[in-house]
């Protein structure tokens, strides 16, 4: 009796779990789905309020008007060029410190680790910072996106813990070969640490392209800023920029609400196409920091 | 001292100076490597740690940091009599409450339901659809919160509306600013969030199941005897670290949602800070009032750890 009874709930505890997931599925996608259909709907269909879940008619009217502005292909190509430099640049000067903070024999290793931990816990903050890069002549570079947050100590400490569990027998025995400490970098150490750069790679470069904070504090000049910036413009200050190219053929505010979506479709995408595949490597990433 | 230079046989002792010649020898292209890291923590973090002192001066940028005048304790005065303190206090603190309440047991849950699903495909695609908020940026987070709550063309407004519901000007009514915040934040981060929690239930070991089955345990029981006790460790580091971050508040997603209209439930110290400092141009100021949230975050991080080592001899150092 009891046995049946057991296998009877577990039946249905399955199958409310399955439910739930399908909700947690629905939840998750919604958004975005109803952002793509009403981006490649007839302006129409949307602006009558016909668009639920999937597109009414078919229409790429928004996505033209989008490619023909000079801001966004600008401000797109500001978002790849900080995305690609500043990655190049987290990713050198987090293995430069943390590579040597993993030697155990390295007799800085204790005063330089307590020194990067300290600004975990107790930073100078916003305004000192600010200061500092104006006076050093960054205010309105490229510089100030590319080099104030060079290093995250987290990310350095994700990449410390990899470089501690490489075998120190066999770095020992390069050395007593006679190699010098660069050459074990580059020639055990490297090879060895694929999947920990591709995870740096990946958090600095997500992190990039999403970023808008320090774009909002150090650029002035549109020419300079990426498209977070812009996006927030479009989306959130709603300053119209882009929506006055459009025709006049439907109504203005109803008009602007499509660019939206399409705007938020063209900035998003490139990331959730690639996402998936990088998926395990975010993952260890993840399960690396959480030893520490 | 003295009873051990007799005892032990004698060690050539070296000098500071020699010792430290040799390290560096020794140890010269770690140093090569390792130096333009902490040059760039000396600068970009340790020279605004030299800049804070302004929070005690009267800033001009004329003078510069060192030149300017001493006024001691007079931002802080100046802050703490001023009817904002109390309000961003209470801000920060409900906000990190909310999200306590919400943010924290929903990633659990996910993860110990998700952990049930036998069919490993289904639950393969599951864990990566919940991980996709994750990558969108706040900024389109936030404009996605605006269109759909837009009064004229809003999603959910036009759904209230069906309803029979009038219109409601979400992002200007300050009562639905936590909930919209709250609401978002957890659809970004609960996906994500539960990775951890899935790590640490892939770590348990399958035995006491097998053995907890041969003893008649059913799936709640297994669920409540082995899972939960199995997560628990990772769950309470997490809480830690999250109730020692309860006096900070991720500013960028606040100022792109809130308004003069929500202020009053929406600003918190660090937009304070911005407000009054970058747009407002206040550096003293501003800087007395971030270093008092600074300070309020270390002490809260201290305290909590040493409570946790106290009470379950689990601490972060």
């Amino acid at each position: 009796m009891k046995m049946t009874k057991d296998r009877t709930m577990s039946f249905l505890f399955d199958g409310l779990i399955i439910l739930f997931m399908l909700l947690i599925v629905v939840i998750c996608l919604y958004p975005l789905l109803y952002v793509l259909s009403m981006s490649i709907s007839d302006p129409l269909a949307a602006a009558r309020r016909e668009v639920w879940l999937f597109p009414k008619g078919f229409s790429l009217s928004s996505y033209e008007i989008i490619f023909e502005n000079q801001q966004v292909w600008t401000s797109y190509y500001n978002t790849i060029y900080y995305t690609v430099f500043g990655t190049i640049i987290n990713v050198i000067m987090t293995i430069m410190l943390a590579y040597p903070l993993s030697r155990r024999t390295f007799f800085l290793r204790h005063p330089i680790s307590m020194m990067v931990t300290f600004t975990m816990f107790f930073g100078g903050g916003l305004i000192p910072s600010f200061i500092l890069i104006n006076n050093l002549g960054m205010y309105n570079t490229r510089w100030a996106i590319l080099i104030p947050g060079a290093v995250s100590a987290y990310n350095m400490i994700i990449a410390k813990t990899f470089f501690q569990g490489i075998p120190e027998s066999l770095i020992e025995s390069a050395k007593l070969d006679g190699a010098t400490d660069l050459r074990v970098l580059f020639s055990i150490v490297f090879p060895l640490s694929m999947p920990i750069i591709s995870v740096l790679i990946l958090y600095y470069a997500v992190g990039h392209w999403n970023s808008y904070f320090p774009a909002l504090l150090y650029l002035n000049d549109a020419a300079l800023q990426p498209l977070q910036l812009y996006l927030r413009r479009i989306l959130i200050e709603n300053t119209g920029e882009l929506s006055s190219d459009m025709a006049i053929s439907v109504d203005k505010s109803l008009a602007a609400m499509q660019l939206k979506y399409s705007i938020i479709i063209v900035s998003t995408l490139p990331i959730l196409c690639i996402y998936p595949f990088l998926q395990k490597y975010f993952v260890k990433g993840v399960m690396i920091g959480a030893i520490k | 001292m003295t009873v051990n230079d007799v005892s032990q046989p004698k060690v050539k002792k070296r000098g500071w100076w020699p010792t430290l010649k040799k390290n560096v020898a020794r140890d010269k292209y770690l140093l090569l490597l390792v130096a333009l890291p902490v040059l760039y923590y000396i600068i970009f973090h340790y020279f605004p740690l030299y800049g804070m002192q302004i929070a005690f001066k009267r800033y001009s940028p004329g003078r510069g940091i060192w030149g300017s005048q001493w006024v001691g304790f007079k931002w802080f005065r100046q802050f703490f009599g001023s009817y904002f303190a109390g309000r961003l206090i209470r801000n920060v603190l409900l906000l990190n409450i909310y999200n306590l309440l919400w943010g924290f047991p929903l990633p659990i849950i996910f993860a110990l339901l998700l952990n049930e699903v036998k069919h490993a495909a289904f639950k393969r695609v599951v864990q990566t659809i919940s991980y996709m908020p994750h990558f969108i940026s706040v900024v389109v987070v936030v404009g996605m919160v605006f269109s759909f709550l837009s009064v004229n063309n809003g999603i959910v407004n036009v759904f209230l509306e069906h309803l029979g519901i009038e219109p409601i000007n979400f992002m200007s009514e300050p009562r639905w600013f936590r909930t919209i915040y709250i609401a978002s934040g957890v659809w970004q981060s609960f996906g994500w969030g539960s990775i951890i929690y899935l790590a640490a239930l892939s770590g348990i070991d399958t035995e006491q199941y097998e053995a907890a089955k041969i003893d008649g345990a059913n799936r709640f029981q297994q669920i409540v005897h082995i899972t939960i006790p199995g997560i628990l460790p990772t769950v309470i580091i997490l809480l830690i670290l999250q109730c020692g971050r309860m006096m900070s508040v991720g500013y960028e997603k606040i100022i792109l949602m809130y308004n003069t209209a929500t202020y009053e439930v929406a600003d918190v110290i660090s937009t304070y800070v911005y407000r009054n400092g970058i747009l407002g141009g206040e550096f003293s100021f501003s800087t007395a009032v971030d270093l008092f949230n600074n300070v309020c975050n270390c002490i809260l991080l201290v305290a909590i750890n040493w409570f946790s080592r106290k009470v379950s001899d689990i601490s972060l150092w």
